[in-house]
């Protein structure tokens, strides 16, 4: 991945606290697993940025290079990878989410 | 897609010890679903447990599987679960 293209993906997932790299929009998710992260977001009351990483090919192919995570959603609080759909679901299951989620950052 | 056995097969290379439920959620083997637990997951948090994984499936994620709804767990987290107190069994 060139240099170029990693501080893109740095300075994404640092312009907001909570960013969701996604298919689709938060409007419109062209994926059930995208969906459902948005809707335990949603549950907890977070605000996120979105990112559709269906209209940006490099973004989606650096991001897993990046993250070394091959799939989407992604979730990034605070600069931290968060993880995919099924641990969303879990830390969401636990109340983990909802304290990350509020938590200010360090 | 990729067959089942396969995806079970570059499973149990990386773990060993782990007791592995597979699911193919589509019937058209690239949707699948796993359940794994293994002792390699020990002191690991949720992400580098999902991370191990993805790394053992390698260039499989990038292609042949199209999605994989993941839940793993360390022998001890198995044990809490109700899955293991139903006396269900993964194997």
């Amino acid at each position: 991945m060139d240099e170029a293209l990693r501080e893109r993906i740095k300075t994404t997932i640092e312009s907001h606290r909570v960013v969701l790299f996604m298919k689709g929009n938060k409007n419109f998710p062209q994926c059930g697993f995208s969906a459902q992260v948005i809707g335990l977001l949603k549950q907890n009351g977070a605000e996120f940025r979105d990112v559709n990483i269906l209209a940006d090919a490099d973004l989606r192919t650096g991001l897993k290079e990046y993250s070394n995570w091959p799939t989407f959603p992604q979730l990034y609080v605070d600069g931290q990878l968060v993880g995919g759909c099924d641990i969303v679901t879990s830390l969401n299951e636990s109340g983990e989410l909802k304290t990350l989620l509020g938590a200010k950052a360090s | 897609m990729i067959e089942p056995a396969e995806v079970e097969r570059l499973l149990m290379a990386r773990f060993g010890d782990a007791q592995l439920e597979l699911v193919d959620l589509t019937g058209t083997q690239d949707h699948y679903q796993a359940r794994i637990v293994s002792s390699a997951f020990s002191g690991k948090s949720l992400i580098e447990q999902h991370q191990l994984v993805y790394g053992a499936l390698g260039s499989a994620m990038s292609g042949a599987i199209h999605a994989l709804a993941l839940k793993t767990y360390t022998p001890e987290a198995w044990a809490k679960t109700s899955g293991a107190s139903d006396g269900r069994s993964l194997t």
